[in-house]
C-alpha cells in the first residue's frame, strides 16, 4: 500500500511549494503605520464575545507552554501558546476592552509597532499548527488556536504572511488549487489512475447523491487515494461524482488567514454540491479541509448547508458498521493510529478510525497520548509549506517518533494526507523506518469481493 | 473618625461599590459583544451540558499534563483552597459577613485557620518566586500579575498579623487588614483577579462550543 509517485523528502517539490530563492515575507508596499492599522482592524473584524472572553481570561499561569510541541522541544518561552498572540492581545486591551478608555488615558498599554508584528510572524505562522492542544491544558480553557486564526486574518490583510503560505494561497485563489492541481491536471490524474487501477471514477455526472472531494496533496502526491475512494464508493453501489468545478478540499485561504479566499474555495464545493443535487459532501483525508467545510462551511454560506458533510473516516466507520462496506480482516498486525488534530481533537470525529481498524482485523496499540490528547505531527496549519520552519518542525516531530516507537506497533496509520506529507518528509529527514499509511487505502485494499455493482451510476444507486 | 471606623465604614462601602460596578461593567463589556449564529450542523445539541461539564472537569488537570505542571498546580491549589477556607471558615469573618448580609454558617477552630493562613501565605510566596524565576512566567508577567499578587497576599499577611497581635495595637492591625481587603475588592474587576468570575464564562464558552462539535475538552 501507499504507493507514492513522488518519493518522500524530495525536497520542496514533494511538499508542493518550491523553496523560494529570495524570501518575500511581506506583501504589498504599505507604509508601516498602514500595515499596523490594517492588521489590527482585520484582527477585530470577526471579533465577538467569544474572542473577547478568551483575551480577557488569561491568568498568565504559563501552563499552555507545556502542551505545545514547540515549547516542549525547545524550551524557548517565546513558543508559549498565549505569547504567540501577545501584540494582538495588547491591541485589544488598549483599543477594545471594557476598560480601554482608562487604559489609554493612563497609558497602561503602549501601542504595538509594525516591527513587533513582523517579529511575531514566525510565532503566528511558523510555530503554530493551530492543533489546539494548548486548550486542553489551559485552566481557563482558552481556545488559543482560534485566536491565532484571528491574528492570521490581521496578518494577511496587512501583507505579513510567510512567502510560501502566501504563494500557495494566492495560487489557490487564482488557479483553484494551491499546489497546481488545476481542473485539467486533476482530470488527467483521474484518467491515469482509473486506467492504472482499473477502477471507474465518476467525473462531472450531472446528478449524484454524493459529491466527493479531494485534497491537492492527494492529487499530486498520493493519487492512490482517488482510486481508493472510487473502489469503496463503487463497492457500495453509491451514486457519486467528482465535479471539475468543485473538487479541491484544501483551503489555503483558511490557513493563510484570508477569509475572502477561504469563502471562495468553500463556495466552489458548495456550488458543485448544489449543482449535482448531492445530499452528502464527502471530505477527503485532510484535516483542515474538515474544519473548513464541516465546521465553517455553513458560516461561509451564511445559512445551513443543504447537504451533510462528513470526513472519510466517519463515513467509512458508519458504513462498515451498517454493513454497506464489507471488509476482510486483512490487516493482521499491530497498528497505531495518528489522530489528525483538526479531525479528531478539534473536529470531534474521534472513534471512526478505531472502528475501521478493528474491522480490518488490526490489533490497535494506542499511543500514550491519543485521541484528543494526541501530539500534532508538526506540519499542520500550513507549517509544512514554510521552509524556514523545517528545523523547528523536525524538532517537534521527534515527539511523534517517540510516541510511535513506544507503541511497538508494526504499522502506522492516519487519516490526513497533510499529516502523511509531514510524516514522509520527516521520515526521510531522520532516515526513520516508519511510514504513515492511509486509513482509506487500507479499507480499499481489504474490500470484501465481489462488489455489488462495480460501477454503479446514478440509476438504481443506493442512498448514501 | 478613627482608622478602624473609616476602614469598616466608608472605605469598605466604596470598595464594594467599585467592585460591583466594575465587575458588571467588565462582564457586560465582554458578553454584549456580538455572537455569530452557527449554521453548521451540530454533532451534539446539548451545549449547556458541555459548558457545565467543562466548568467542573477543568478543575482537575489531565493525567497527561500532571508531570510538568505538578509544582505550579499544587501551589495554585494550596492558595486557592487556603483562601477559601480562611475567608469563609474563620469565625470573625463569618460574623462580619453576617452583619453585612445576614447569612451565616458554622466556623472552623481558630487554630486550624492560623495554620491554613500560614500555608496560604507560603504558597503565595512560592508562586511569586516561581513567577520571578520561571522563564515562561517571567516573559508573560506584567504589572497586573504583580499587583494582583500583592493585593491578594496583603490581606492574608495583615490578617495573620492581626490574629497574632503582632506589630502594633489590635485595632490598628485590624483596620489595616480591613483596608487591605478594600484594596483587593477595588482592584478585582480591573485585572486578572477577575478570573473568579471569568473562569465560568471562559470554560463555559469553550465547553459549549466544543460540545457542539463533539471536539475534545
Ligand atoms: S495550537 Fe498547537 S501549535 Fe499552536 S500554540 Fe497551541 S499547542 Fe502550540
Ligand atoms: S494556560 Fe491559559 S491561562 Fe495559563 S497562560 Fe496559557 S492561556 Fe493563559
Amino acid at each position: 500500500m501507499n504507493t507514492t509517485t513522488v518519493k518522500a523528502g524530495e525536497g520542496s517539490v514533494a511538499r508542493g511549494v518550491p523553496m523560494p530563492d529570495v524570501r518575500q515575507d511581506k506583501q504589498g508596499d504599505l507604509a508601516p503605520q498602514e500595515r499596523l492599522d490594517i492588521a489590527m482592524r482585520n484582527f477585530v473584524r470577526d471579533f465577538g464575545a467569544v474572542a473577547a472572553t478568551y483575551l480577557e481570561s488569561c491568568i498568565h499561569c504559563g501552563n499552555c507552554a507545556e502542551a505545545c510541541q514547540y515549547y516542549v522541544q525547545t524550551g524557548d518561552p517565546r513558543y508559549t501558546p498565549i505569547w504567540k498572540i501577545e501584540p494582538f492581545k495588547q491591541a485589544y486591551k488598549r483599543e477594545m476592552s471594557p476598560f480601554a478608555p482608562i487604559i489609554r488615558a493612563l497609558g497602561l498599554k503602549r501601542r504595538v509597532t509594525v516591527e513587533e508584528l513582523e517579529e511575531w510572524q514566525e510565532l503566528i505562522f511558523d510555530s503554530c499548527t493551530m492543533c489546539g492542544r494548548c486548550t486542553m491544558i489551559c485552566p481557563m480553557a482558552i481556545d488559543i488556536a482560534s485566536l491565532v486564526g484571528l491574528a492570521r486574518h490581521g496578518m494577511h490583510k496587512a501583507g505579513l504572511v510567510p512567502h510560501e503560505l502566501f504563494a500557495a494561497a494566492e495560487r489557490g485563489e487564482r488557479e483553484g488549487s494551491p499546489l497546481g492541481a488545476t481542473p485539467k491536471v486533476f482530470k488527467e490524474r483521474v484518467d491515469w489512475i482509473s486506467d492504472e487501477e482499473e477502477v471507474e471514477v465518476h467525473m462531472d455526472l450531472p446528478q449524484a447523491d454524493v459529491l466527493v472531494t479531494i485534497s491537492s496533496i492527494e492529487i499530486q502526491k498520493y493519487p492512490q487515494s482517488i482510486a481508493a475512494l472510487a473502489k469503496v464508493l463503487n463497492h457500495m453501489g453509491l451514486s457519486w461524482t467528482f465535479r471539475s468545478q468543485g473538487y479541491e478540499a484544501t483551503n489555503f485561504g483558511l490557513l493563510s488567514g484570508n477569509a475572502d479566499w477561504q469563502r471562495h474555495m468553500s463556495m466552489k464545493l458548495i456550488d458543485a454540491a448544489i449543482a449535482c443535487k448531492a445530499s452528502l459532501v464527502l471530505l477527503p483525508e485532510c484535516g483542515h479541509a474538515y474544519t473548513a467545510m464541516r465546521w465553517q462551511g455553513a458560516t461561509m454560506y451564511g445559512k445551513p448547508l443543504p447537504f451533510k458533510v462528513r470526513h472519510i473516516s466517519e463515513f467509512l466507520a458508519e458504513h462498515i458498521a451498517d454493513g454497506s462496506i464489507r471488509v476482510r480482516k486483512g490487516l493482521n498486525k499491530s497498528v497505531t493510529f495518528h489522530d489528525p488534530c483538526q479531525v479528531v481533537r478539534r473536529g470531534g470525529a474521534i472513534e471512526g478510525p478505531r472502528i475501521v481498524l478493528e474491522a480490518l482485523g488490526a490489533e490497535i496499540r494506542e499511543m500514550r497520548e491519543n485521541r484528543g490528547m494526541n501530539w500534532c505531527c508538526g506540519g499542520g496549519g500550513g507549517v509544512i509549506s514554510i521552509h524556514r520552519a523545517d528545523a523547528l518542525r523536525y524538532k517537534a516531530f521527534q515527539i511523534k517518533m517517540r510516541q510511535v516507537e513506544d507503541t511497538g506497533a508494526e504499522m502506522l496509520v492516519t487519516s490526513c494526507s497533510n499529516c502523511r506529507l509531514s510524516f514522509d518528509d520527516s521520515q526521510a529527514h531522520f532516515h526513520w523506518d516508519k511510514t504513515a499509511h492511509s486509513l482509506l487505502e487500507a479499507v480499499a485494499e481489504n474490500l470484501d469481493t465481489p462488489p455489488a455493482r462495480a460501477a454503479a451510476g446514478p440509476d438504481g444507486a443506493r442512498a448514501p | 473618625m478613627d482608622l478602624l471606623t473609616f476602614a469598616r465604614g466608608p472605605a469598605l462601602q466604596w470598595a464594594l461599590v467599585i467592585f460591583v460596578v466594575g465587575t458588571i461593567w467588565r462582564l457586560i463589556g465582554i458578553l454584549l459583544l456580538p455572537r455569530k449564529p452557527d449554521f453548521n450542523e451540530p454533532r451534539s445539541t446539548h451545549p449547556w451540558r458541555g459548558a457545565l461539564g467543562l466548568i467542573v472537569r477543568r478543575t482537575v488537570p489531565k493525567r497527561e499534563f500532571a508531570g510538568p505542571t505538578a509544582f505550579g498546580n499544587t501551589i495554585g491549589y494550596v492558595f486557592h483552597f487556603g483562601l477559601a477556607i480562611v475567608v469563609f471558615g474563620f469565625v470573625p469573618h463569618i460574623l462580619f459577613i453576617r452583619s453585612l448580609t445576614g447569612l451565616h454558617w458554622p466556623g472552623l477552630p481558630s487554630g486550624v485557620i492560623y495554620v491554613v493562613g500560614a500555608l496560604t501565605l507560603a504558597a503565595l510566596v512560592a508562586a511569586l518566586v516561581r513567577r520571578l524565576s520561571h522563564p515562561v512566567l517571567r516573559l508573560l508577567s506584567n504589572a497586573d500579575d504583580y499587583l494582583s499578587w500583592l493585593v491578594t497576599a496583603a490581606p492574608v499577611l495583615t490578617g495573620l498579623m492581626a490574629a497574632a497581635h503582632w506589630g502594633g495595637p489590635y485595632p490598628r492591625l485590624l483596620a489595616i487588614h480591613v483596608l487591605s481587603v478594600c484594596v483587593l475588592l477595588a482592584w478585582l474587576p480591573f485585572g486578572k483577579l477577575m478570573h473568579v468570575f471569568l473562569v465560568f464564562v471562559a470554560r463555559g464558552t469553550t465547553g459549549a462550543l466544543f460540545a457542539r462539535k463533539g471536539a475534545s475538552t
